[in-house]
């Protein structure tokens, strides 16, 4: 942010007030049009995805295509951890509301952990790779955990885990999206966030100023990875049960056109443009099969057209990008 | 022992078609420094083009075998240069990711294109070459096998007499080594790199058809898997380099038949990546490749 004042006057206020928003929502979830709630879940989720890669591909410059592997290691951490974990703190009984929450914000930082750590394993030795290489191999890697996922029996191989129960509610997506984004946002403007848009800008003259590149990379991919784990637990709880083959080479691209269709480094777009792909398919039910094709058109027309990204509002973008 | 060379013969023919695909990366890679991830889609395209025009050849002859081949190497080299005219040449001299995401878009693009209109469900590829099969010992070789090897063989002759013996392979070397000096030398590059999208698109439509005449059910899909494993082998054997293609592809494929053969068969895929990424940790510049210094 080259402007010199923060994007929001009040973050954390507006952090709070994000979540008192969430929770009044959550509130009338039994007044709104289940199907809607169902969009609402759907748009949440995909911010977390598209604002967590963006920090990653956007802020930082760095071409991730392997997002939708950590959201996998999330989504697999923390169904095991209500599964296999929660009836014994439960009891026989189900427990409370309270005990089922707590339990449910446990398995969910959990697996976001267990995305964070797959992402510092990742990250340690792929960052030194720029570009294409580096797309390349976060794709492996995504791969790669995938077919671990197939093979593990104990996570239930290609079947993946059933029965996950149903915690997710539209109170934890938007609270969780309002965390996302304040984090990033508040991660990106600090004085030591200015090293990620260096790294994203010249590496070369970042670097010979003295910034280590490499450790805002890894930064920048772990926290991406954690929330991509959060999301993936999120979804896990939604959908009540996940396979290997949900978390493919395709979910990554859809995060990815998110980001792009947004505008790379440009959280206000890329969550306007999370919300669109997700409403999107929604409002073309009648051409369903040909959404893939439109997506693709897409990537192309806008990097031809628009390469900054369909949301280039003068906000939030730094003046001479 | 003749386990192992029966092995050893399937590894170098899957070999053979990564080799093959592998070419059109690297080829693409020296003139223009980016991976075309489109090229995976090319080689499935190849393989239908082949399916629809073996309707019209009589089927198990040589003749109509090698029409078959042509027509699908003729088709994608079109194919080649019209993605490279109408895409990646408006967003030449731009920054390399946007040129990357379009090449993954014109990916998606031909992949979705062909499920949703030559539909998703897999086609059986016909039996367009006759088909025999010879037996030395216990080693048996199908004519399919012998096929794929040789042809590839004499592809990546013909490839390497273009690139060192002719005159536009001279101006792809020098577009490889410096594009702007190559200009100034008069060199022409745009066609040059119209050129070798056509060169690198019509092997992989030569990929496909072997590939499919190996493995006879093919989808819009098909291309993904062999594409990418293709692709590490063009790093593995040093990208930008025309020897390093045709021995990563080898390599690959030997290895990957080795690991499908033992208890580690679910895990072949993870396998080639794992290599690759083995492979750019270690020794970056491929096992052939040159390592360039970033210059300021």
């Amino acid at each position: 942010m080259a402007k010199g004042k923060p994007l929001l006057p009040l973050p954390h206020a507006a952090l709070i007030a994000a979540i008192a928003a969430a929770f009044l929502v959550s509130l009338f979830s039994d007044h709104i049009d289940p199907y809607y709630l169902d969009v609402m879940t759907g748009a949440g989720i995909n911010v977390i995805l598209a604002v967590s890669l963006n920090l990653v591909n956007g802020y930082t410059g760095q071409f991730s295509l392997g997002h939708a592997g950590f959201m996998a290691v999330g989504a697999y951490m923390s169904a095991a951890v209500t599964l296999f974990l929660g009836p014994p703190w439960l009891g026989p009984d189900g427990g409370t509301a309270f005990s089922q929450g707590l339990l449910f914000l446990g398995a969910l930082l959990a697996g976001g952990a267990a995305a964070a750590i797959a992402g510092l394993l990742v990250g340690m030795p792929s960052l030194r790779l720029k570009g294409d290489y580096l797309a390349l191999v976060t794709l492996g890697f995504g791969e790669i955990i995938r077919v671990i996922f197939q093979n593990v029996d104990a996570l239930g191989g290609a079947l993946g885990l059933n029965g996950i129960p149903p915690y997710t509610t539209i109170f934890w997506v938007l609270g969780f999206a309002a965390l996302a984004i304040f984090v990033v946002l508040c991660l990106v403007h600090s004085t030591y966030g200015r090293g990620f848009i260096a790294t994203h800008d010249n590496e070369i003259a970042a670097e010979s100023i003295g910034l280590n590149t490499t450790r805002y990379k890894i930064v920048a991919f772990v926290v991406g990875a954690f929330f991509a784990g959060i999301a993936g637990g999120l979804y896990g709880h939604y959908k009540l049960t996940i396979t290997p083959g949900g978390f493919d080479f395709t979910k990554s691209i859809e995060i990815v056109v998110m980001v792009i269709l947004g505008g790379m480094g440009n959280t206000v777009g890329v969550i306007l443009a999370a919300i669109l792909l997700t409403v999107l398919p929604e409002v073309l039910r009648p051409v369903a099969e040909y959404r893939m094709i439109i997506y693709s058109l897409l990537l192309i027309v806008i990097m031809l057209v628009r390469p900054r990204g369909l949301f280039n509002f003068p906000i939030g973008r730094r003046k001479n990008a | 022992m003749t386990e192992f060379l029966q092995q050893l013969i399937n590894g170098l023919s899957l070999g053979a078609i990564y080799a093959l695909i592998a070419l059109g990366y690297t080829m693409v890679y020296g003139v223009l420094r980016f991976i075309n991830f489109a090229h995976a889609d090319v080689f499935m395209t190849g393989a239908f083009i082949g399916y629809f025009t073996a309707r019209h050849v009589p089927l198990g002859t040589l003749a109509g075998g090698g029409a078959v081949l042509l027509t699908a190497m003729a088709g994608c080299a079109i194919l080649g240069i019209a993605i490279e005219r109408c895409v990646y040449r408006p967003l030449r001299g731009g920054p390399t990711l946007n040129v990357l995401i379009t090449a993954i878009g014109v990916s998606l693009l031909l992949e979705y294109s062909g499920q949703v209109f030559l539909g998703a469900e897999p086609r059986t590829f016909p039996a367009i070459f006759p088909h025999r099969e010879f037996a030395f010992g216990g080693l048996v070789i199908s004519s399919n096998e012998a096929l794929v090897i040789g042809v590839a063989a004499a592809l990546i002759a013909v490839l390497q007499t273009i690139v060192h013996r002719t005159k536009i392979g001279m101006a792809m070397r020098a577009l490889a080594y410096n594009p702007q000096a190559a200009m100034l030398v008069g060199v022409d590059n745009d066609a040059v790199i119209s050129f070798t999208f056509g060169l690198g698109s019509a092997l992989a439509a030569a990929g496909g058809i072997l590939y499919a005449l190996n493995y006879p059910s093919i989808d819009p899909l098909m291309g993904v898997m062999p594409g990418l494993k293709a692709f590490i082998a063009a790093i593995l054997g040093g990208i930008g380099s025309i020897p390093g293609a045709a021995l990563g592809g080898l390599i690959l494929g030997t290895v990957e038949t080795f690991a499908g053969g033992s208890a580690l068969s679910t895990w072949k895929d993870a396998i080639a990546f794992a290599v690759l990424i083995l492979i750019l940790l270690f020794r970056p510049a491929g096992l052939l490749g040159r390592y360039r210094a970033e210059k300021v």
